[in-house]
This record gives structure tokens, sequence and C-alpha cells, in this order.
């Protein structure tokens, strides 16, 4: 018995656990071997382009797809054997926008509320609801909310329990900045208040802003997991260069991303020595420059560095940022 | 919690999910008893048409709309996606399974009486004081409760609408109108008869059908007992596809 609750304490001190967790959909290994643990009261961010394995992920510690091997828990709760407890202490915003069309804001929320056995949840649900700018909206057909509101409907149905560890999964797509600026300042707080974080997003700023630990994912794989001030340092040292030229040296083209919004090509650099480099370069088989900038390293650089193939030509990630924003 | 919103559910629409298909079952009556009067043969002299009619109608509207409101309800769910807040609550599979199943039977059993009421009022006044009010309600009730299974296994199975669609008419429809809704079975040739005997839908109304005459084709008991025995059957196999969370849990 004391052993046995030792052991609980120690699982216990993790408010989410991967361990090894492997997925495949057919030929996809959307998920490869997944470990990392966020712990009680942290503000994680889980990045990765699309198809990463982002969501995947998450829907295995929700218990909403199985895994082929791995365990994931929730606060001590094994999401395949503890369903029940796992679920009472996890909130999940998900990706996707759904809603039940026959029925309103509120019942929406009563309704969740008693899914999880709280019949008389007016009084919080009026707290969530007045913190999401949704407490004029009550009493409307969940039909009659933007896209927007359905989202922050979304994020107050995954609160209604009190859930300690909170799980969004890209809750700001598609949500206007005002709404953005008002849902992170949200989010802050419920972590403030002791509820742990795990954020997706393809917003880096948002996860630079918000996140104390990030775990960044590229085809089922963790490649990147520290805290967000170590990534950033890891790579303060390195340079972005974004240059326009009729064509690339042969030595350097195979290091060159295509930006997406316009013909310019960005190229990392190891060091700010490397430039020189670069340049001789482009003398040295005559190319001309016809535009050329530098920036100091940010982690939407870490990410592109880290999760960016350069023969692998799917949508890089600051495609999807403009997409969005 | 779940059984509750389930029931909300309908009730917000319920003109379509409960007074149309009264509706639709009083205007069966209504052609059927005209159409056919003469020429099926019954089991039990003194009863009209219409009064062996009735029972077999209410029945099917029971049967029907408790099919109609598990699959229909789950099938939107998944296809709108919202099941996933059903699916994110620590729901047990039992309570999934028994919201889902007692949703169908209120749904069906509202209908039913429903229909049995206006029938009652407008066509044939001697149905209103049943003899066996208790056979008709287990029979009512068993019969909505595997035909909710069903559904829910139908909605669980299905992806669109259209393949909902083919379970209701290869399977529900076909069992319900070969099951002696319409005439006693022993008004057909040998062959059919057998056939009927194997269709558990054939005792759930020849059961209901005693509650209201005394007389049934099949012995009371011996329909209690195979409609009893497919409800447990099929209930355990939907409560086990759910706790696996077939096709829903992938
Ligand atoms: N239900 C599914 N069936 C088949 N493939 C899937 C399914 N869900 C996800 N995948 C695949 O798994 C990979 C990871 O997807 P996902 O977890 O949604 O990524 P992310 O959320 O990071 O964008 C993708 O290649 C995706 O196509
Ligand atoms: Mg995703």
């Amino acid at each position: 018995m004391v052993v046995f609750s030792r052991h609980t304490l120690f699982i216990m001190s993790y408010a989410v656990q991967f361990e090894s967790v492997s997925r495949a959909f057919g030929e996809t290994q959307a998920l490869n071997h997944v470990s990392f643990s966020v712990e009680s009261g942290e503000f994680f961010g889980l990045l990765g382009p699309n198809g990463a394995g982002k969501t995947t992920l998450i829907s295995i510690l929700a218990g909403l797809i199985r895994s082929d091997r791995g365990l994931a828990r929730v606060m001590g709760f094994d999401a395949a054997t503890h369903p029940m407890q796992a679920r009472m202490n996890l909130g999940v915003v998900p990706q996707e926008i759904v809603y039940d069309p026959f029925f309103t804001v509120r019942e929406t929320l009563r309704f969740q509320a008693g899914y999880f056995g709280l019949m008389r949840a007016d009084d919080w649900i009026d707290e969530v609801l007045s913190h999401l700018g949704l407490i004029d909206k009550a009493r409307l057909n969940m039909r009659a909310l933007s896209g927007g509101m359905r989202r922050r409907v979304l994020v107050a149905q995954a609160l209604v329990h009190k859930p300690p560890v909170i799980v969004l999964d890209e809750p700001t797509a598609g949500v206007d900045v005002e709404s953005r600026h008002a849902l992170w300042a949200f989010i802050s707080r419920l972590n403030a208040e002791g509820h742990t974080i795990l954020l997706t997003t393809h917003y880096l700023e948002e996860a630079q802003k918000l996140c104390g630990r990030i775990a960044m994912l590229k085809k089922g794989n963790v490649v990147a997991l520290d805290h967000t001030d170590n990534l950033l340092k890891r790579f303060s040292q390195s340079l972005t260069v974004r240059l326009k030229a009729p064509r690339l040296p042969l030595a350097w083209a195979s290091r060159a991303l295509p930006l997406p919004s316009s013909d310019a090509v960005q190229i990392t650099l190891d060091r700010y020595e490397d430039i020189e480099a670069l340049i001789a370069a482009f003398r040295q088989e005559n190319i001309p420059i016809d535009r050329f900038s530098t920036e100091e390293a940010d982690l939407e650089d870490v990410f592109l560095r880290l999760t960016g193939d350069t023969d692998d030509k799917a949508a890089p990630p600051a495609a999807t940022k403009e997409h969005h924003a | 919690m779940l059984l509750y919103k389930e029931v909300r559910r309908f009730w917000r629409v319920f003109a379509q999910t409960v007074a149309a298909p009264v509706i639709t079952t009083l205007l069966y009556l209504l052609i059927f008893s005209h159409a056919l009067s003469n020429r099926i043969s019954l089991f039990h002299e003194g009863v009209s048409y219409a009064a062996f009619l009735v029972p077999g109608l209410v029945m099917m509207s029971v049967l029907q709309n408790a099919f109609a409101n598990s699959s229909s309800s789950l099938i939107q769910s998944k296809i709108s996606g919202n099941l996933v807040f059903i699916l994110l609550a620590p729901i047990s599979p039992f309570g999934f399974f028994a919201a889902y199943v007692l949703a169908g039977v209120a749904r069906g059993l509202l209908v039913g009486i429903g229909v049995w009421l206006t029938a009652v009022i407008f066509f044939t006044p001697e149905l209103l004081h049943p003899r066996g009010v208790l056979w008709i309600l287990i029979f009512a009730f068993l019969g909505s409760a595997l035909l909710s299974m069903l559904g829910i296994i139908a909605g669980l199975w299905s992806e669109k609408f259209d393949q909902l669609a083919m379970f209701q008419n290869f399977i529900i429809t076909p069992l319900t109108f070969l099951s002696g809704v319409f005439y006693s079975v022993h008004s057909l040739p040998a062959f059919w008869q057998t056939a009927s005997q194997l269709n558990p839908f054939f005792y759930m109304i020849d059961g209901f059908r005693y509650g209201f005459f005394g007389a049934s084709d099949v012995p009371v008991l011996t329909s209690l007992a195979f409609v009893g025995a497919a409800t447990l059957i099929l209930g355990g196999l939907t409560w086990k596809l759910i706790d696996q969370g077939w096709k829903i849990r992938p």
C-alpha cells in the first residue's frame, strides 16, 4: 500500500504525460514514439506544421482515438485504462468548430456541465461567459453565432467542469485580432489561477508570448523540447537573411527556403560571419542581388529550421501564419 | 443528463418527430382500413379490421420512431462533429447506452400514445379500454428499446445519411411490414407464415396486440420470451460496441 501511494504521488506531479506514444493511420505514421511531460501549472506549447500529429496526440490524451502503443496520462490517470478519471481532469477545446444546432449557448453549457455531473453550474457558467464576452449571447441559438463566438463557446464548454488541465487545439485559428488578445488574456489568467495549459498553435508569436516550454513536432517526431527562452537562445547566434535574386549560387541553393508571399527566399545562417561567405558566393558567380535584409532569430526561425525541409515543398509554417493572419 | 438532452432534442422539433409520424400513421389507418377491410381474414371473431389494424399501426410507429430517434441523433452528432462533447465527458459506456435507448423509448411511446389516442377518438372507440395494459406496456417498452438499440448500431455504423437510409430501407421497413401489422399471419401462405415466425418484429406486434384483445397468433409468453431474449442479446451487443468505441473512438 505504501509503495502504491508513493508510486501514485510520483506520477501525480505531472499534469500530462506522454510515454512513447505511437499511432499510424494506414501508411501514415502520425505519431512515432512521442514522449514528454507537462508539469502541473505549466503553460506548455505544442508546435508543428500541418499534419505534424498535434491533433492526433491530443485526441489520444482525450480518449477520442486509440494509440497503437505508449501511454498518455492526465493527472496520473491513464487515458486508456482510466478514461473516466482522465476526462474528469481534462478540458479540451477541439480544433474544429462544432456545435449542436438544436440548442442555445446556455443550454449547450448546461448540458456539458451536466455530463460532468454538475447540475447547478449557472453561476460558474455566467462567470465563464462574461469573461469570454458571451454573456449577452447566452440566450441565442448556436446557429445565430459567428465563427469567432462559436469558438469561444467551445472554450467555455471545455471549462464547465473546472478541469485542472486545459488543452486548446489551435484556439485562435480564424479568430479576429481583438478576440484573440482577449482569449490570450483569459487563458493566461486561467494559468495564473493554477490550471495547466497545453496549447497547440500555428501562431509562433502566440507561443513565444505565452508558453514557458515548447515541444515541436515534425511528422510525428518530437524535434525540440525545451524552455522557450532556451530555444531562442540556442539560435540567437543565428541570423536570417531574406533576399531576392535572379538565381542562387550553387552552394547555397539547397539552404534557401522559398517565402510563400513573395518571390524572395530565406536563408538561415549559423553565425554572423557567414554573411560574408554568402555575399562572396554571389559575387563569384556574378549574380546581382535585388533585395537583401537580415533579421535576428525568433521562434519562427527555430521552427523553420527544425521543421522545414528544403526538399519538402509542403506548406512551410510561415505560409500558414500568413494564411490565418 | 444525456437522456434529458436527447429528449429535449426531439421535443424541440416536436412537429417533425412526434406530430408528423402520428399523422402519417393515421393516414395509413384511413387508407388500409377502407381498402382492405373485406379481404383480410382475422384471428378473432367480432374484431373489426380497423380495430385489428390500430394496435399494429401503433406498435409500428412506436418501433419506427424509436429507431429513428437514436439513429438520427447519432448520425447527426457524428456528421456535425458535436458527438465529441459526449465523447469528452466522463459518461460511462452504460450511461451512453441507456440514455440513447431510453430517449428512443420515450419518443416511441409518445408517438404511440398519440396514434392510439387519435385512433380511439376518430375510428375505434372500443380500443379505449384494452384488456391487458401491462402486456401493452411491456411489449411497447421492449420493442422500442430493441429498435433504439438497432438505431444506435445503425447510427454508429453509418458515416452518411444514405447509409442510414439503406439500413432503414433494407432491414427495418421490410421487417415491420412483414410482421403482421396489416394482417394476421394465419391468413398467409404456409411459407410466409414460417418466415414471419423468424421475424422478431412479428412477436413484438403479436404480443402487443394480445394486450388489446387477449388473443393472438402465437401464445403471448412465447412472444415475450422471443422479444425479451432479443432485447437482452442486442442490448449486450450494443453496450459492448459502445464500450469498445466502435467507429467513434477509432
Ligand atoms: N482519422 C485519420 N485518418 C487518416 N489519417 C489521419 C487521421 N487523422 C490524422 N491523420 C493523419 O495523421 C497526420 C497527423 O494529423 P494531425 O494530428 O491532424 O496533425 P496536426 O494537428 O499537427 O495538423 C496527418 O498526416 C493526417 O493526414
Ligand atoms: Mg491539428
